[in-house]
């Protein structure tokens, strides 16, 4: 692609807890050859120098929980070109969307001795729902190979490529025995979106989402066959609400688990 | 009257969000605030309802930058409430984990954060235009220790092997010994790390502090210990909550730590140093003393020495780990839900993560407490910076400015783990 300046890339933080900004940090191997292709406008966590905008790329973690950053996701928005939500937070609300199902006065209560002092919303929730988002970039944290394929991708004017199928085909890809079939762990790999290189199952344990739910999962038939394995109601209910709880597919099958008798 | 405000709204290079707001009257500091606006999280309140099993998936998810710190505290915690001991070779993995964790936290924080500050360039990408060889160790450091959290944890951010009694599955000896040769070399690395900020300019800034850090009989503490101080602080981790207390200030969504009979405390590499410096091995006290930093060591802008010099030991204690390294009968210990309450204190990099978690019959968390080192830190960062500025109060804004910030990142703060937890902001009268 020809190109008259390096992009701008800008790196901003909602709530979240950096890891997945870290990311880029821990492309130990690409990092400076990734400083040589675009030019780091903004990226607090590794530079104080700041250049303005407007910004060819805007890299967005986290989520929004305060009234001032809801208004700041805009003035962002405006000057980006491009814009990428990077994981959990920026995607679907994060682990701080566990507040959505609570009482967020209580929350504040249990934590702070004064909870006047607290300024913050009764939801945390994904950029997409306050600004429009280019490119939207799973996991809890991100896979740092995938963050580069999109920075990439952006650099060759092509599209990302990102598999939205389970982690099922990625264990299948791997090699790995089902967890869930041979010994009967629980595992949220049916529904969950690829993106780890299906990690979990072959540590021996089940998935547990941190890539949020697969395009189109069936949520109903694993949520019945953990019943099966012998989880209970609370059990679902917890398993569908870790760091992606406010996404639409696991959020509406842990309210069916949360309330029993709304079924059928 | 002669006012003066020195303002940085957005602290750069260091985890998480906060700024600093220094007002000088007439020469004289007036305030100092350490403000730090990262929007609060909940997770204290949302653990209550949860599983003990979730507690180190759930608390990685604190900090990016610390994950296997927060997975320790809590399995630690739970583990004790639970009565289970974790011994053997899974201790020693879980040791290996941590000194992985602190090899990528120190490399990142020393090469990537702080001595851009020291050699007056914004940033590593800068310096490594001048300094290629530096920048490039460095990342080579950091990748070993992301390496060693990736085989042992599964992956570097928020691993996913670590559970209560253990791992999910235990590495084989032999991927274990791969790590050897790069790790062997590492130490070469790590020794120039040392001698290289060694070599850097330091501010005269001598303060007394009192320093807080585990203790193990055997080792330099990481996972265990007790908690002891310069100042006749000696106790079992389970007294920490009589011994210290959390305050809510107004600028900060951090709970603020104090001693509670003393005031502001100091944790982190230089408390650990200080306190534990006999249990260093003797190559790495005598390279200290070569380097002049025998303890005590009371200069906060020292500690990037002290960062290099815990990353060698974390590298010679990774070396001895993998040497004697054998693989489990079993990757983890039962572990029976009961009623319990457990605390957990371990050495993340930044200082002491304590965790307290009480559990029902069920093994369901009832209420869980979490303080994590940089707000142990904050009201020592102020104390620093009032004194810092004082003697500083002759430079121009733009050089007081980024001295403050450079003493801010004496203490890498991470202010991500904003559990309950930087914008710069100087304002001369």
């Amino acid at each position: 692609m020809q190109r008259d300046h390096k992009p701008k890339l800008a790196v901003w933080k909602f709530a979240s807890c950096d890891g997945c900004q870290l990311s880029i940090l821990d492309c130990e191997d690409e990092l400076l050859a990734v400083a040589g292709e675009v030019d780091i406008a903004y990226f607090p966590e590794a530079t104080r120098a700041v250049a303005r905008g407007p910004y060819d790329v805007s890299l967005v973690e986290g989520s929004i929980t305060t009234e001032h950053d809801a208004e700041r996701i805009h003035q962002i928005r405006k000057q980006s070109k491009f814009l990428v939500t990077i994981g959990a937070c920026a995607t679907s609300g994060g682990i701080q969307a566990l507040r959505n199902f609570r009482d967020v006065d209580q929350l504040v209560k249990a934590v702070y001795a004064t909870p006047g002092y607290i300024d913050t919303l009764d939801k945390s929730t994904p950029i997409a729902d306050h600004v429009f988002v280019d490119f939207q970039l799973r996991g809890c944290p991100v896979n740092k190979y995938q963050l580069v394929e999109v920075l990439s991708a952006y650099l060759n004017g092509r599209k990302p490529n990102t598999p939205s199928y389970s982690v099922c085909v990625e264990c299948k890809q791997r090699g790995t025995t089902c967890v869930m079939v041979a010994q009967g762990t629980p595992c949220m790999g049916p529904v969950t979106h690829a993106g780890c290189n299906a990690l979990c199952p072959a540590y021996n344990r089940g998935c547990f989402g941190c890539f949020g739910p697969m395009e189109t999962p069936n949520t109903a038939a694993l949520s019945a066959w953990w019943q099966k394995l012998g989880m209970n109601a609370p059990d679902i209910v917890r398993a569908f609400r870790t760091f992606n709880a406010y996404a639409d597919a696991f959020r509406k099958e842990s309210e069916v688990y949360e309330h029993p008798h709304h079924q059928g | 009257m002669n006012i003066r405000t020195i303002k940085v709204d957005m602290l750069a290079r260091v985890e998480g969000e906060g700024g600093l707001h220094v007002k000088i009257k007439n020469d004289r500091v007036a305030d100092v605030k350490l403000k730090i606006f990262e929007p609060p999280r909940f997770f204290e309140g949302f653990l209550r309802g949860r599983k003990f099993t979730e507690a180190p998936d759930i608390t990685a998810r604190i900090c990016g930058i610390c994950p296997v710190a927060y997975q320790m505290s809590s399995v630690h915690a739970m583990e004790r409430a639970l009565g289970v001991v974790v011994d053997g070779q899974l201790r020693a993995l879980r040791r290996l984990l941590y000194c992985g964790e602190w090899i990528e936290s120190h490399a990142l924080h020393v090469y990537l954060l702080h001595t851009p500050d020291f050699l007056g360039y914004p940033d590593a990408i800068q310096l490594a235009k001048v300094y290629p060889d530096v920048v490039k160790n460095g990342l080579e450091l950091k990748k070993l220790g992301n390496d060693i959290v990736n085989l042992v944890g599964g992956r570097e951010i928020h691993p996913i092997n670590v559970r209560v009694g253990g791992f999910y599955k235990a590495p084989t000896p032999r991927q274990v010994r791969e790590l050897g040769q790069r790790l062997t070399a590492a130490r070469t690395l790590a020794q120039e790390m040392v001698r290289f900020t060694a070599g850097l300019p330091f501010p005269e800034f001598e303060q007394n502090y009192e320093f807080v850090a585990l203790r193990h009989p055997d080792e330099y503490a990481i996972n265990e210990g007790r908690l002891v101080s310069n100042r006749g602080l000696d106790i079992d981790i389970a007294e920490y909550e009589a011994n210290f207390a959390e305050e809510h200030v107004q600028h900060t969504t951090a709970l603020q730590s104090v001693i509670k009979a003393r005031g502001a405390y100091f944790v982190g590499p230089m408390a650990r140093y200080n306190l534990n410096f006999d249990q260093l091995d003797p190559d790495i006290r005598a390279l200290a003393c070569e380097v002049g930093l025998e303890p005590p060591v009371n200069n906060p802008f020292k500690s990037i020495v002290i960062r290099s010099l815990e990353t060698l030991y974390a590298v010679e204690e990774a070396l001895r780990i993998i040497e004697a390294y054998e693989i489990p009968v079993r990757p983890f210990v039962d572990v029976t839900p009961g009623v319990g309450v457990g605390w957990g204190c371990t050495e993340a990099p930044r200082g002491i993560l304590y965790h307290r978690y009480t559990l029902d019959k069920d093994g369901l968390i009832v209420d869980a407490k979490i303080v994590p080192p940089t707000s142990q830190n904050q009201k020592t960062i102020e104390g620093d910076l009032w004194h810092f500025v004082e003697k500083a109060v002759d430079l121009p804004d733009d050089r007081l400015t980024w001295q403050c910030e450079q003493a801010i990142r004496n203490y890498d703060p991470c202010i991500s783990c904003s559990v309950h937890f930087i914008k710069l902001d100087i304002e001369r009268e």
